[in-house]
């Protein structure tokens, strides 16, 4: 798809192609109109070639790129499915409307989809001819030598005097020889006819580069759908001390590939031992900025295997048992002991605090379905640095465990965990629940440092701030296609660049003998697509040839450019 | 953990400061140099005009041409027009091969010497930044239009090693006086260590080659905005219409302009392909996916195909000439809002990179 219209296209202004003039639209207006009394067939044909043509890769190409803006500017589902929701509820009408319109699912879109489905069935169009084309072209002759050299882009002649002793049919096999040295593929005519010539190509590799990068293109896109179809990603949250089994209920949240099966988990498991943060204390204004995340594990293999301590970290993740474990986020998780309105133990143990502002100010719920005779719930907030603003608003002042608070309100009822409806563990809903403290409440809300129990009135129980313990977000992501992604993408760039710095170029040389007994020489080369370098490789034909026949440099018959020394041109 | 060295912080801002401001005198002498040499040429054009009134006019085509004649002489018959090395010499623009031709302009020299001296402080700048911050000067938005001003002015110059590409030289240290600016004002950040998320080996590949690809592409866009203003303007003198942009005169002629911003394309799009792929190697290795259409990829992806549509225009009919140089210009248009616009508003996995 890049350079045969280019060979055509060689007039220098490219005001004046035909297309261009409204006399050319006109009648490709009128050739358009006319094509419809085809027929099935010939409608077929005619929709293949404007698909696979050039104009249409082209237009295709752009609108691909206009296509996946929008992505940018909604918030996507697969990404962000809570704000998606957010942004629906907030406005409903537009909402619907953009949703309809699959703005807020670009990438997997009726829309994109069809964009880059017609983009590929293009390409496929567009290589494949190009591909046999290009074999063929790689298995034969160069082409015959035209009659009239000087037509060409590049052209010059050379004269061996008569008493050098190299007759016409000598300098065309010593050109055949040099040009072959060159790399070049050389067929030589008439080798004992009265004008000998040779016809002389090189640079087949430019289309091969250019055929593979298009072809890896196609290969980068097999391999994305091999991971969608057989890949899977969870997430989990994992609390210093806990174990993380690789089974569907070990994770917190699973997203399975089309094709997933369950028994391609190995069942291996990770065990959080210690996790530390880091954060600036040095430069000024970037006071408590993370510098380090660190997790400490110890994995195995399967149930049985040996344990392994490894060190998890950003940009560094733990491969185990087919899959990559990253280490995408951490927090704190308070350890409270909550007892009921009977006395007994109804909770004890971490629980994770959602990280919702600065310095991990962050939320906290409790949902206690074992207390009785009522169920109790708390609603509240953990802060690792509690300060209190002059508005009496709490806040943390710092991310690192300074003075770690925990306040909350408290609730009993029905918690509607037994209904069998899933629910958030982040979110309590108090609607049907009786509150028992808050800050507007004859109780006021609880607030508790480590060590400190508070009793919930009406004789409900109590809950004890035992201390605080670390957790850390964890994506577990295997995807079979993306080692395949990486090695096409590798041979798109080799493709590339052999595409763009490979010149294809052909060379014909012709000899005879001048009426006075010299040795004529006239040579013509010719570019295939852009070669700023043909103007250079003719001076360096020209060079060599001169020294072959240790012609001086002056003898010049006729110039072909008019600063041939010059290595470089633009044009 | 790298040391932070705040005072080499300072020194560097110093610096910067002081590199804007020679560059801002460099500005001046490039913009007089254009000025100038179309007054030189407008003189010259009037004299000649005088001194041959009837006899053949070749004085001012042949100068400006920087030494080259007309068709060639002592062809052999039937030669047809060599696009590879005839070069379509139209009056009143600059040779097309971009050569340095003999004659002196005074102002370009000054213009050029003091962008030696303010890349050479502005490269103090830079090398003092990353010792203060004791690792790579691109881990902010900040540094990363510190360094991108820094590389895009040092490749200019490197290229003027082999081409006369002072023409550029306005637009190349305007855009860098802005960079900086912008930089100063909009995006400072004191030195300070990487969070977390950049503390990786692939910053230093993957953000070079963005840097360097952005610097090229901003010679590009400059080359395309005055191939689109030099194409309209052959077409007004071919016309016979009053010249009204006389300092175009020193600028080489459209088809030039675009074969040359082709060729740098060619590379900065090379170069933006390793960006596309080293980022998404970096995001497997960081967030477990090598792609996931964060705004930040979104926008990378959208600017490799816009100039993957630039390079394929250039071999389509009807799309070479104007049409491509539209295609490089949108190209940086969305090079510039991937940095500006994707970077603060919109809200992804890069966000951090910023302010």
């Amino acid at each position: 798809m890049s350079e045969s219209v280019k060979a055509k296209k060689k007039s220098p202004s490219a005001e004046s192609t035909p297309g261009n003039t409204a006399e050319g639209k006109l009648q490709q207006a009128k050739s358009e109109a006319a094509l419809p009394a085809l027929g099935v067939m010939g409608m077929l044909r005619w929709a293949w070639t404007q698909l696979t043509s050039m104009r249409t890769a082209l237009f295709l190409l752009l609108l691909l790129a206009v296509g996946a803006v929008p992505g940018s500017l909604f918030p996507q589902r697969p990404a962000n499915p809570s704000l998606v929701t957010q942004r629906i509820s907030e406005n409903p009408t537009m909402g619907q409307i953009l949703d309809a319109l699959q703005m807020y699912d670009v990438y997997s879109s009726a829309w994109f989809s069809a964009i880059y489905i017609l983009l590929f069935i293009s390409l496929i169009g567009c290589v494949t001819p190009r591909a046999i084309a290009h074999y063929k072209a790689m298995k034969s002759q160069p082409p015959r030598t035209p009659k009239r050299l000087s037509r060409l882009p590049e052209y010059g002649t050379l004269a061996l005097p008569a008493d050098a002793g190299i007759p016409a049919s000598r300098a065309i096999n010593d050109a055949a020889g040099l040009l072959k040295k060159r790399g070049y593929r050389v067929e030589v005519r008439d080798v004992d006819g009265a004008l000998p010539s040779l016809g002389a190509e090189r640079g087949f590799l430019k289309e091969v580069g250019n055929l593979v990068f298009h072809t890896s293109l196609i290969g980068v896109l097999v391999s994305v759908a091999i991971g969608g179809l057989f890949g899977y990603s969870g997430q989990r949250i994992l609390v210093e001390g806990d174990t993380f089994v690789n089974t569907l209920v070990g994770y917190d949240q699973f997203t399975p590939g089309t094709n997933f099966q369950s028994s391609a988990l190995q069942p291996y498991s990770v065990q959080l031992d210690k996790f530390e943060a880091k954060f600036d204390r040095e430069s000024p204004g970037k006071a408590g900025q993370p510098i380090d995340y660190t997790a400490e594990v110890t994995t195995k293999e399967t149930p049985d295997a040996p344990a392994k301590k490894e060190t998890l970290k950003v940009n560094d993740p733990v491969s185990l048992g087919g899959t990559s474990l990253y280490l995408t986020g951490n927090g704190y998780a308070p350890i409270v002991t909550v007892r009921d309105g009977e006395g007994n133990v109804s909770f004890q143990g971490p629980v994770t605090a959602k990280v919702q502002g600065d310095n991990y100010y962050s939320s906290v719920v409790i949902k206690v379905p074992d207390a009785k005779p009522e169920q109790l719930g708390f609603v509240g907030f953990f802060l690792p640095t509690a300060f209190v603003s002059e508005d009496g608003i709490s806040f943390s002042g710092a991310p690192e465990l300074i003075n770690p608070q925990l306040s909350l309100n408290s609730f009993y009822g029905d918690l509607g965990l037994d209904k069998g409806v899933p629910q958030n563990v982040f979110e309590l809903d108090v609607k049907d629940l009786k509150q028992l403290n808050g800050r507007d409440l004859a109780a006021g809300g609880i607030t508790l440092t480590p060590g400190a129990t508070v009793n919930l009135p009406e004789g409900k129980g109590s809950i004890t701030f035992d201390g605080v313990k670390k957790y850390i977000g964890m994506d577990i992501h295997h995807n079979p296609g993306q080692l395949y992604a990486l090695i096409f993408g590798f041979l798109a760039v080799a493709g590339l660049v052999m595409s763009l710095y490979i010149n294809r170029r052909r060379v014909w040389v012709r000899t005879g003998t001048h009426a006075d007994g010299r040795t004529m020489v006239e040579y013509g080369l010719l570019a295939r697509g852009e070669d700023h370098r043909l103007a250079g490789e003719a001076a360096a034909l020209r060079e060599i040839f001169a020294r072959e026949w240790n012609i001086p440099e002056t003898q010049d018959t006729a110039t072909t450019t008019a600063g041939s020394s010059s290595t470089s041109k633009d044009q | 953990m790298p040391v932070i060295n705040e005072t080499l912080g300072q020194y560097s801002e110093l610096f910067m400061l002081l590199a804007a401001g020679t560059y801002t005198v460099a500005f001046i002498a490039f913009a007089w140099d254009l000025a100038k040499s179309s007054k030189t040429f407008q003189a010259v054009d009037l004299k000649a005009a005088a001194i041959t009134a009837g006899e053949k006019v070749t004085v001012a085509a042949g100068r400006v041409g920087g030494g080259l004649g007309g068709p060639d002489a002592g062809g052999p018959a039937g030669r047809a027009e060599r696009p590879t090395s005839g070069l379509t010499v139209e009056g009143g623009t600059a040779a097309g091969d971009m050569k340095y031709a003999g004659e002196r302009r005074a102002p370009a020299r000054v213009a050029v010497a003091l962008t030696v001296l303010g890349v050479l402080i502005h490269g103090a700048g830079v090398v003092t930044r990353a010792f203060g911050a004791g690792r790579v000067p691109w881990g902010n938005m900040y540094e990363f239009l510190t360094t991108g001003a820094f590389v895009a002015v040092a490749v200019f110059l490197i290229v003027l090693i082999r081409r006369d590409l002072r023409f550029l030289g306005t637009f190349v240290i305007g855009l860098a006086i802005i960079m900086l600016v912008a930089a100063s004002v909009a995006f400072w950040t004191p030195v300070g260590h990487l969070v977390p998320a950049l503390q990786s080996y692939w910053l230093i590949i993957h953000v070079s080659i963005a840097v360097l690809s952005s610097a090229l592409f901003t010679l590009t866009f400059a080359m395309s905005v005055l191939q689109l203003i030099q194409s309209r303007r052959q077409k007004n003198l071919a016309a016979g219409r009053a010249d009204k942009l006389a300092f175009m005169r020193l600028v080489p002629n459209a088809l030039s302009l675009e074969n040359l911003a082709y060729r740098i394309n060619a590379i900065a799009f090379i170069g933006w392909t390793f960006t596309l792929m080293f980022g998404a190697i970096w995001a497997e290795k960081a967030w477990g996916r090598f792609w996931g259409w964060d705004p930040k990829e979104v926008w990378t992806f959208v600017i490799w195909v816009v100039y993957a549509g630039y390079l394929h225009a250039r071999a389509t009919r009807g799309w070479t000439g104007t049409r491509a140089a539209w295609l490089s210009i949108i190209g940086y248009a969305c090079v510039i809002l991937n940095f500006t616009l994707v970077n603060t508003m919109l809200n992804g996995l890069h966000s951090y990179s910023g302010l």
